[in-house]
């Protein structure tokens, strides 16, 4: 009862300190998840679990958001029936309906960019994470950046302690 | 242009959190000395490759032209040629589908050399300096303690087959799979096929489709306006006239013809077995080095080969030309990375992007440091 109390009294104080607090976190670290050529050229990513990335986030999480994305990438550059007819029709009008209309491609990377900022705000962004679309990094990798609480002592528990201490 | 949601978002539209960068950075010394503000520059005024940019980085092209000119100059004088002289004639003797027919092919050809030559081939921007720098980590972790540079090559199974990836020392990074590093225009391309001096720009991945159809509807055309000619002159005086008086221009157009003819049957080939130039030229899948060693991105149908080079889904150009640079980063001089490497300011601009996260970030710390 008493902590939650105390926590409730800490948050008007946490609230009215947003800018200090966004001030506060600062860049520790980047991981980069590299492509996965094992079946050959499609845009795959690697599924390993990156070792900076234990103390802060689940592994399930981990995969599943980069699963989602590999399902993506896979789905926009699926070869089907609809790739074909679109091939055939862009051939007959001399490619120019690529200057008119969204491509496929174009359609399902702007799914990726929403998925990666919808995983950024419900997932990563609470544990001090946040992922830059591959888009940016021209295909080659995910960045996932790693901040920490410049108040702390630099370490990630050293934050939590900290916190722990005041929210008491 | 379409709008793009994954576009660099313009920190000018947003406000940012961090500090607003010293006021003398955004203001350039105007000719009378007085301070005017900098209007913010786009991405591809800074990019590093050997390309030159028209109508605001909507058009790229490579440095060197090459011989463009002379080959939309041949085209388009062959073409005219062909009109004013010889269509009348025909026209009146054959019948009207001949100029229609030629027109159409001339079109054709023009647009898709116009669309090979200034559309990006599947340039790969550069690799940022954090990345280079995890690479860099990566390649000395292997625990090469001798004086010897570590290697630069790492190796990757692409359908059960051992395949060598290359590390660029230009773009910092290890080319992924049948992607080249152009010379000429100094990038790394997807799926190089080779630099064509004809069209004034690289071969690959993004702009292969308009190529094969360039050659293909080039040889079509040029076919016929050989076919047209020398029925005029049949007609007007007679075939074994005509070879006796012009041979030497009759010649020269026959192998012109049987040129493109060629190369385009060469370029069927490729496609049809998912071969690059590049890859037939070095002999990467011939087998040369006694290993039994097949194409691995060979879908060994041709049917399915054909339509997965000329009908798969129009992948992105990944670099962004027309996206604008932070506002308060200066940019280097040529030889830079596209990606500005101040880390603070990059993480500001993530921040800019996501401030509404940072909000949400903020608003979630205390659950996620609960009062034990």
């Amino acid at each position: 009862m008493l902590c939650c109390f105390t926590v409730f009294i800490f948050c008007p104080t946490q609230f009215h300190n947003l800018q200090e607090l966004r001030h506060s976190a600062s860049l520790a670290n980047k991981v980069f998840i590299q492509r996965d050529y094992s079946e050959g050229t499609t845009c795959r990513f690697q599924t390993k679990f990156p070792s900076e990335l234990e103390s802060r986030i689940e592994l399930t999480l981990f995969e599943e958001t980069v699963k989602t994305l590999n399902n993506f990438y896979a789905e926009a550059e699926k070869i089907g029936g609809q790739s074909y007819l679109e091939g055939c029709l862009a051939c007959a009008t001399a490619y120019l309906i690529f200057l008119c209309m969204e491509t496929r491609y174009e359609k399902v990377l702007k799914k990726i960019a929403k998925y990666i900022q919808e995983q950024n705000e419900k997932i990563y962004a609470p544990r001090g994470l946040l992922i830059t679309d591959p888009i940016e990094r021209g295909m080659r990798v995910i960045e996932i950046s790693i901040y920490e609480d410049r108040g702390s002592s630099g370490s990630s528990s050293g934050s939590s302690s900290v916190s722990g201490s005041t929210a008491r | 242009m379409k709008s793009r949601e994954y576009q660099q978002i313009d920190p000018k539209a947003l406000p940012t959190p961090s500090q607003s960068p010293p006021p003398h950075q955004h203001l350039a010394v105007g000719g009378d000395g007085r301070k005017e503000p900098m209007t913010p520059r786009r991405k591809w005024e800074v990019f590093p490759g050997k390309n030159r940019f028209f109508c605001d980085g909507r058009i790229m092209m490579a440095r060197q032209s090459g011989v463009f000119p002379l080959t939309l100059g041949l085209i388009l004088v062959t073409s005219g040629l062909f009109f004013i002289f010889d269509c009348p004639f025909l026209v009146k003797h054959l019948t009207r589908c001949i100029p229609a027919v030629g027109g159409a092919l001339f079109v054709f050809v023009l647009i898709t050399l116009l669309q090979t030559s200034f559309t990006d081939p599947g340039i790969l921007p550069r690799a940022t300096p954090e990345e280079a720098a995890d690479i860099e980590r990566q390649i000395d972790d292997t625990g090469n303690t001798s004086y010897r540079p570590p290697p630069r090559t790492k190796e990757v199974l692409i359908n059960q087959q051992v395949i060598k990836l290359k590390y660029c020392f230009t773009c910092k990074m290890f080319r992924p799979p049948r992607t080249s590093h152009c010379s000429l225009c100094d990038n790394c391309v997807e799926r190089f096929d080779h630099h064509c001096p004809w069209v004034g720009n690289c071969v690959g991945k993004r702009n292969y489709r308009f190529f094969y159809s360039f050659i293909v509807s080039l040889s079509l055309l040029t076919a016929f306006i050989f076919g047209c000619v020398t029925t005029h002159l049949a007609l007007r005086k007679g075939l074994m006239f005509a070879l006796q008086e012009s041979p030497v221009e009759l010649a020269i157009c026959f192998f012109s013809v049987w040129s493109i003819l060629g190369l385009s049957g060469f370029h069927t080939y490729l496609v049809a077995s998912n071969l690059t130039t590049n890859e037939d030229i070095k002999g990467s899948w011939s087998g040369k080095s006694g290993d039994a060693v097949t194409n691995p991105y060979s879908h060994k149908n041709i049917f399915i080969n054909c339509c997965s080079v000329l009908c798969a889904p129009m992948p992105p150009s990944l670099i962004d030309r027309r996206g604008f640079l932070p506002a308060d980063e200066p940019a280097r001089a040529s030889g830079a990375d596209l990606e500005l490497p101040n880390p603070n300011t990059k993480s500001d601009r993530n921040v800019v992007g996501g401030s509404s996260i940072w909000s949400l970030t903020c608003r979630n710390l205390p659950l996620i440091f609960p009062c034990s």
